[in-house]
């Protein structure tokens, strides 16, 4: 387990007294400390890493930070599986396991890689045309295969154990970035005696000044004023440094996501991820560059890097990822790498230059240490063996035809220019502006994201505002920070540091490499590593008629997964302007969204998983159900019961004993969850009149009426039994579902239209418990009790108040079985010990306890509507025969208007009917279809078997159904079967109420 | 997420504290109104990318109901108030006006 390419000395980062080990694919290797899991593969000799998506062709690692398109791994297994983990980004640790993705059965011997074979076949939009006909092949053919070669990670099959967590902060100045630009932020804020937030995404300070350390800051070596400034920041109270914390979005008014993975390294953290949201007054973006890469012929064999990502391997990590290297630079900023190489004893097979006369201190000095610069020159093609980098074939820009030499190198470092990370300026709106001479992005100072007052909330600083040189880049960095805060009325004391830097010439990019002999034919030049684009996908695209950067991104999918288009979005936009013969401001560039890079599914969950994800509501007597075997039925929010299973039983047995019960003996039901709204006030009687159907206003105290409550569409959308409990008192009764949307209904009309109303509205519906007791024997149950109540002398629907068996009580004579019946409600700390004493009372008449489907079984049987069931939102009053309860009386009330449309008065509406299945048992599927001529004319909106007639009944909206009685119609059901019904009065028992009306 | 002042308690709080409600200052038509009228104000609604005069209520907070004036483009805000009156007030027409001068919205 040696490592072959790691250097005798450097590294800044890596800790070479301890060894680490770890897992590639089950393969055991060595690191150290300090290390990526890049890092320590490319110390390793690893070169191969993964399988492209499309083509299956091998590939290595790119980058040596968060822009990484190819090496992306499964981290861990079962619980502690994650998917799609960029190594570059990974911490080694003891243990570390990671595995490949993408390949079958293993990285060396893919098959997948016959689509490669295979790959002229596969142009842009090859999905788009190929996979239409015949239509259901998609499904059952195309997608399965598609899905098993085409991919990234696999999905975890195992519930996630890791915690993760929601965190909140607030601070005047967010700074991302932790690199000289932010750190230059960052003192001049917290000299200002700004709250600072400091979050950096890697787990160092200083960004490329660790590499590119041949700057003067002060006077003093970068590195000396690095450590200097970090522990004077670290010494302030108003800093918080947050390291391996990304900031991954800007939104509206500041509110910025923060990602720490602040548990991923192996250890047993409390937390894995956490995510921090952040309201600041600003963000400074010192977000830094990303480097891009140069399209040429094969330019995706494992070896081809980034010449920053070659520089930063070699400084911080020790690792050369080569042993013979080739430099393609389009700019100055290469030959660092060359240098880098040279000096860490690495053999710089040549420095290609695209520019003709390249010139400078930087360039000056390779030469001087004897490096072969090739001007004018360029890769024209890169040739593979056994998976990795063997040769390339240069290619002069003036003489593309002529053949070129051949070079052997196991490594290609490339330079394309740098792209500015703007993307926390244009996650809310900040616009970019394409500056042709610097050849890049940046963002326009013009039209920046704009908070609440209208002011910019985000500054960028550094050079992700464009600055390439360590000089440029601090004034820059202290001169937007010192803007920012003069916004926040605050002044810094901090003085810009003075930085002697090496002077660069800037980049002459190449969007694409002519391959040299039969130049541009044949072969594959990448544009998006990730999803496979070439310049010839994007020049197709362009031909297609895909003209816009957008259209053009879908198409091609240049840009899209987890990268982002990272590396590859600039150089695939000057491909199509270059095709369609636009420039760059022309063409545009695509949106910028949150996050920057992917964020787990924990750390967006957080706390809200299990029993916390949505709490549930309880009644009182919530574990009395649960004892006494409930069986759980969703209702709103709350879980009421929705039979009680004794032993083993099926479901029927347990529903039709509840139903039987109460039509013979006497049931009790917990009615707690229905909603409970007292409203009070002088004008409390004329708002309830706007509010029901009916008239309530007329209502005498102590009494209860049904009522209904219309939507100003004229549709129903809520019912209950409304009890004038005095004068100005009023208690509403809502559906169980019902009771919050109500309250807010009630308070947004008193609130925005009639806010002269003189009314209170309370929701009391967790206050008190409620029982019903329904049954034959109801009364002689009752008349068992201790209790002040005479209850045979309250009327039907009368109420009467009093105590019972030492609860303060209200009791309403009000059915929903049908049957005698009265609720109780009772403060909700007596709520258990009444209904215990009621259950056994019940018991002893040869009663007991019934849940919500009996109940529905029971309402069924008498007719009566549930709203939800019978309405869908399109429903009238009229529509269900309840005409009775709109008053005709009242001027005006919720709905009135609507019902008075021509459309909601046509006689052929939908209307609530019976249904009596000819089969006696059989039981109509729930929601079907009546049919008549081809056309659907209804539909069932409540069937059940009835115990109490020992037949089928079901309730329907038909068309015209009320004038259709005692017809045959079909019913259609999802088996292609139909079943024949009689329409019929949808009261199927005792239909002159003369039970509940003893 | 928007940060929102609410008018009636004072508080200045993240939008998943409020519920939004719409356009304000609608006009109810009651029985009597046209049936053009009456379509009006059960469908009719602006959707401006631009100043935006809306309705919001304090959902997770103190209950109520306020306007507020906001930009659907930029989220700028121009001001908040009661739901208790019929039109916005002069400062905020002001506010807006004056945002329109510097062409910072529609």
């Amino acid at each position: 387990m040696t490592q072959p390419n790691r250097l005798d000395d450097g590294g800044v980062l890596i800790d070479r007294s301890h060894k680490i080990k770890f897992f590639f694919d089950g393969k055991p290797y060595n690191g150290h400390p300090g290390d990526t899991l890049a890092s320590a593969l490319l110390a390793n000799g690893v070169k191969l890493v993964n399988r492209s998506y499309k083509y299956h062709r091998p590939r290595g690692i790119v980058s040596s930070g968060p822009e990484e398109p190819n090496a992306l791994v499964n981290l861990g297994s079962d619980a502690t599986h994650e998917p799609n983990i960029r190594m570059t980004q990974i911490e080694l640790h003891d243990g570390l396991d990671a595995t490949s993705q993408n390949r079958f059965p293993n990285l060396d011997a893919d098959i997948g890689v016959l689509n490669a074979a295979a790959s002229r076949l596969y142009p842009a939009g090859f999905y788009y045309k190929t996979f239409i006909h015949p239509r259901h092949a998609w499904k059952y053919l195309f997608e399965p295969v598609i899905r098993r070669i085409a991919g990234l990670g696999k999905a975890p099959t195992h519930p996630d154990n890791s915690q993760y967590e929601h965190t909140y902060a607030f601070c005047d100045v967010l700074i991302a970035g932790g690199g000289v630009a932010g750190l230059v932020a960052a003192k001049a804020a917290s000299e200002a005696g700004a709250r600072v937030i400091l979050a950096e995404q890697t787990e160092r300070l200083g960004g490329r000044l660790l590499v590119d350390d041949d700057a003067e800051i002060d006077g003093k070596p970068a590195r000396v004023w690095l450590e200097e400034t970090i522990a004077a920041l670290e010494a302030m109270d108003n800093v918080t440094i947050r390291l391996r914390t990304c900031c991954s979005a800007a939104y509206d008014h500041n509110y910025c996501l923060l990602y720490e993975r602040s548990g991923d390294r192996g250890e047993a953290a409390q937390v894995r991820h956490r995510l921090w949201r952040v309201r600041t007054a600003r963000v400074i973006a010192a977000t830094g560059m990303i480097e891009r890469p140069i399209a040429f012929h094969y330019n995706d064999v494992p070896g081809v890097m980034l010449a920053s990502a070659v520089r930063d391997y070699v400084k911080l990590w020790g690792v050369s990822p080569g042993e013979k290297t080739v430099v393609y630079t389009t700019n100055d900023d290469g030959y660092r790498t060359a240098l880098a190489l040279h000096e860490a004893g690495r053999t710089v097979r040549a420095i290609l230059d695209s520019r003709k006369d390249p010139s400078g201190p930087l360039v000056e000095k390779a030469r001087a240490a004897g490096l072969e610069i090739r001007p004018n020159t360029g890769i024209g093609k890169a040739k593979a063996k056994r998976n990795k980098l063997e040769q390339i074939e240069t290619v002069n820009f003036d003489k593309p035809e002529a053949p070129g030499k051949t070079m052997y190198c196991d490594c290609v470092a490339m330079s394309n220019g740098w792209s500015p990370v703007i993307h926390l300026y244009s996650h809310s709106g900040g616009k970019a502006l394409w500056d042709e001479d610097a050849v890049m992005y940046r963002p326009d100072p013009a039209n920046p994201p704009r908070g609440k007052d209208a002011e910019a909330m985000v500054f960028v600083a550094g050079s992700a505002n464009g600055e390439l040189t360590t000089d440029a880049v601090v004034a820059q960095a202290a001169e937007i920070a010192s803007e920012a805060l003069s916004q926040l009325g605050m002044k810094t004391s901090a003085v810009a540091p003075s930085v002697t830097a090496v002077t660069e010439t800037t980049t002459v990019p190449v969007w694409c490499t002519p391959s040299p002999g039969k130049a541009g034919l044949g072969g594959k030049h990448f544009l998006d590593y990730q999803n496979d684009v070439t310049v010839a996908d994007v020049a197709l695209a362009a031909r297609e008629g895909y003209e816009s950067v957008e259209h053009a991104k879908r198409y091609t999918t240049l840009g899209m997964a987890t990268d982002q288009g990272k590396l590859s979005n600039i150089n695939g936009h000057a491909i199509l302007g270059k095709t369609l013969g636009k420039t760059m401001a022309e063409v545009g560039t695509t949106t910028f969204r949150p996050p920057f890079t992917p964020i787990s599914f924990g750390s967006i969950a957080g706390r809200e998983t299990g029993n916390l994800f949505k709490p549930v509501r309880q009644t009182a007597m919530h574990d009395w159900h649960a004892a006494h075997g409930a069986d759980w039925e969703p209702v709103g929010d709350w879980r009421r019961p929705y039979r009680y299973q004794r032993g083993d039983e099926d479901r029927d047995t347990s529903i039709h004993r509840e139903c039987l019960r109460v039509r013979n003996s006497v049931g009790i039901l917990d009615a707690s969850t229905l909603g409970k709204i007292i409203v009070k006030g002088p004008d409390a009687p004329k708002f309830l009149d706007m509010m029901y159907t009916n008239m309530m206003s007329s209502l005498k105290p102590g009494k209860c009426r049904y009522g209904l409550m219309n939507n100003e569409n004229g549709f129903l959308m809520d019912d209950g039994v409304v009890v004038r409990l005095d004068e100005e008192t009023f208690l509403c009764h809502t559906t169980s579902g019902g009771a919050d949307r109500i309250h807010a209904w009630f308070e947004e009309w008193l609130q925005t239209e009639w806010f002269d109303f003189k009314v209170y509205v309370a929701n009391v519906t967790e206050q008190y418990s409620q029982i019903a007791v329904a049954g034959p024997k109801g009364l002689e149950l009752l008349g068992s009790l201790d209790s002040d109540i005479d209850f045979a002398a309250v009327p039907f629907m009368g109420m009467a108040e009093g105590t019972v068996e030492g609860c303060p009580v209200r009791a309403f004579r009000i059915s929903f079985t049908g049957e005698l019946s009265y609720e109780f409600a009772v403060p909700v700390s007596f709520g258990l010990a009444l209904w215990e004493k009621l259950h056994a009372k019940a018991e002893a008449l040869g009663g007991g306890v019934y849940g919500t489907e009996a109940q529905h079984i029971l309402r069924a049987e008498k007719g009566f509507v549930v709203i939800g069931d019978e309405t869908d939102g399109t429903v009238t009053a009229h529509d269900v025969g309840m005409s009775w309860a709109v008053s005709k009386k009242k001027e005006d009330f919720i709905g009135k208007r609507a019902m008075e449309r021509s459309d909601l008065t046509r006689p052929d509406r939908k209307q609530l009917v019976g249904l009596l299945t000819e089969d006696p048992n059989e039981v109509l599927p729930d929601g079907a279809h009546g049919v008549e001529n081809g056309k659907a004319i209804g539909h069932v909106t409540s069937t059940y078997f009835s115990p109490t007639l020992k037949r089928s009944i079901a309730m329907a909206l038909i068309n015209g159904g009320r004038a259709r009685f005692g017809e045959v119609i079909q019913i259609s059901t999802a088996k292609k079967k139909t079943i024949r019904a009689v329409i019929c009065d949808p009261v199927f028992y005792d239909k002159k109420g003369e039970r509940q009306d003893v | 997420m928007l940060l929102i002042d609410c008018p009636c308690c004072g508080v200045s709080g993240e939008e998943t504290e409020f519920a939004a409600g719409g356009e304000a200052h609608i006009v109810r038509a009651g029985p009597g109104s046209s049936d053009a009228d009456f379509a009006s104000y059960l469908f009719d609604r602006k959707n401006p990318r631009g100043v935006h005069f809306e309705r919001w209520r304090h959902a997770f907070g103190c209950g109520k109901w306020f306007h507020m004036v906001r930009s659907t483009q930029t989220l700028e805000v121009f001001g908040v108030y009661k739901a208790d009156v019929t039109s916005p007030p002069q400062d905020i027409l002001d506010r807006v006006e004056a945002a329109r001068a510097e062409g910072r919205v529609k």
